[in-house]
């Protein structure tokens, strides 16, 4: 069940950039939240968390980790946890999301999210490693779904039957990522909306939307790049109406973290979010 | 056949070896090059990393050197927390170890301002006193006061005109680097980190005030190895930057 009392409004939201401080606060068009990737924000002071300050007097802001390896087989890092208690406690944001992937490994950070096997080990660890964070932060945590480049032989469920279970153990609620979805199902070859269709959409507290890049495996097949450096595409944000349909109007955030563009342009993509909510409001 | 870890992140690192066996695409075929999208994303985000995280040393050496040099760095100290902001703590040591850099023996000391610029930034912040509470102690009370020093404020040692280089490489008309070794302090008054040269003798003032020696013990122990030491112009730096945060006059 979603905690009331740490919700983000089922409106636009995007990820916030430094460089767009001075934009939102004179503008922020149809922009009523922000998310910050929280490892930026563990520094000790400074100008970071002076504008963190300010922008929480303003918008709800979504707190997202990107550095905790979930997934890792190793045990979580307590340090690394430590600092996201002493971040959510300081803050108070909103909503906490993670991601369901691993960074970190043998003590060295990878910075990227690497990919899991569904395994009942991984089922497991991974619902282990979501209690031990819901428990230091003393709040429920979103579980963000990853972005897909291979599979695992040794799979035994399918990604929104192993999402949905790890929601069922730990009482966790997800981050459903629709361009994750698209990029997986391209990869992958299967419905992108097949695969909505399956997800635990009462459980999704958050989504996600982004751009990506377009590749080739050796066999010629495209192999889509999750990037968020560019524009969403289109049957990305048919992807969304299809979801939207179905789960209602949720908090939905644009993300464009790589050749960040001026502060219009990202606006505009986040107010392309808030008419798809907005025609599904009853 | 399950994939391990250890089997993931050595793949990964190591273009010469082979993708693991259990990674497949959608139709069940081996994964090939889909495996090389983890090996790129690392290679190209631990890059753009070095580049903002050293931009001194990237404007030295030019960005395809620097692309190079990160290749080479980020294998053999791929970061070892997730808080990028600290990483390449082992890139001046790095530099200094590199045979065909040797005749650019300032490199090292450039890594460390860029560090210690990072530092700075993400240090705690602190009010500092107001410079005319200095200005009101008459001299004797002033000589016998300590100083607590803001958590940003920076001291580099640097055989190398190591204040003339940065700011060659980072101001534009700067003049050449002089044939000197400088020092380099560095402040931060607001947000945004000031980088300053430090006189000879400052240093090791700096470091007698954070043991919490008065201005006048302080100064005693630096004039007997740098007699010329100027303290107002040191201690104005320290004003400017906002970097003196309490004082306790024991007088």
């Amino acid at each position: 069940m979603l905690d009331a009392t740490h919700t983000l409004p089922a409106a636009a939201g995007v990820g916030y950039k430094p460089q767009h401080f001075a934009d939102i606060l004179n503008d922020a068009g149809e922009v009523r939240w922000l998310e910050i990737h929280a490892e930026n924000y563990m520094g000790d002071g400074g100008r970071p968390l002076a504008q963190l300050r300010h922008l929480a007097d303003q918008f709800a802001i979504s707190v997202h980790g990107v550095g905790l390896s979930i997934g890792g087989e190793g045990a979580l890092d307590s340090d690394h946890l430590a600092r996201l208690k002493h971040l959510v406690g300081w803050l108070n944001p909103a909503s906490f999301s993670e991601h369901l992937a691993w960074s970190t490994h043998d003590s060295h950070f990878y910075n990227d999210l690497l990919p899991l096997p569904y395994t009942n080990a991984t089922l497991t660890r991974v619902c282990e490693h979501i209690d031990q964070l819901q428990d230091t932060i003393g709040r429920r945590m979103l579980l963000e779904n990853p972005s897909s480049y291979l599979a695992f032989a040794e799979s035994t469920w399918s990604e929104p039957d192993f999402l949905r279970e790890i929601t069922r153990r730990t009482g966790c609620g997800l981050l459903l990522d629709v361009n994750n979805v698209f990029v997986s199902a391209t990869n992958l070859g299967f419905s992108p909306q097949g695969y909505i269709d399956a997800f635990a959409l009462d459980q999704v507290g958050e989504i996600h939307l982004g751009g990506h890049d377009e590749d080739e495996d050796d066999h010629g097949q495209p192999l889509l790049i999750d990037s968020h450096g560019a524009e969403v595409v289109d049957p990305v944000w048919a992807l969304l109406d299809h979801t939207l349909a179905q789960s209602g109007p949720r908090p939905t955030l644009v993300e464009w973290d790589t050749d960040v563009p001026d502060w219009a342009t990202l606006a505009a993509e986040a107010s392309r979010a808030a008419a798809a909510l907005e025609r599904v409001r009853t | 056949m399950s994939v391990s870890q250890s089997q993931f992140t050595r793949a990964m690192m190591d273009a010469g070896q082979a993708v693991p066996d259990g990674l497949l695409d959608g139709t069940g075929a081996p994964a090939g090059r889909r495996f090389s999208v983890y090996r790129n994303n690392i290679a190209v985000s631990l890059t753009e990393a070095m580049h903002s995280g050293f931009p001194l040393i990237a404007k030295l050496l030019g960005a395809q050197n620097m692309d190079g040099l990160a290749g080479v760095f980020l294998r053999a100290h791929p970061p070892t927390s997730p808080l990028m902001m600290h990483y390449g703590e082992e890139f001046p040591a790095f530099l200094a170890s590199l045979d065909q850099l040797k005749h650019l023996g300032y490199l090292a000391d450039a890594a460390r301002l860029d560090l210690a610029q990072r530092r700075a930034y993400h240090a705690a912040d602190a009010t500092a006193v107001d410079p005319a509470h200095l200005g009101s102690l008459a001299p004797e009370q002033l000589m016998a006061t300590s100083l607590q020093l803001a958590p940003a404020l920076q001291v580099l040692r640097s055989p190398w005109p190591l204040f003339d280089i940065w700011r060659f490489n980072t101001q534009p008309d700067a003049p050449k680097p002089r044939h000197e070794a400088q020092d380099v302090l560095i402040t931060r008054p607001e947000f945004d980190p000031v980088i300053q040269h430090l006189p000879a003798g400052g240093a090791d003032w700096i470091d007698a005030i954070r043991d919490g020696h008065t201005l006048e013990s302080a100064l005693a122990q630096v004039h007997e190895t740098h007699p010329e030491f100027d303290l107002s112009h040191t201690l104005a730096l320290l004003l400017q930057g906002g970097a003196i945060t309490d004082l306790d006059c024991k007088g």
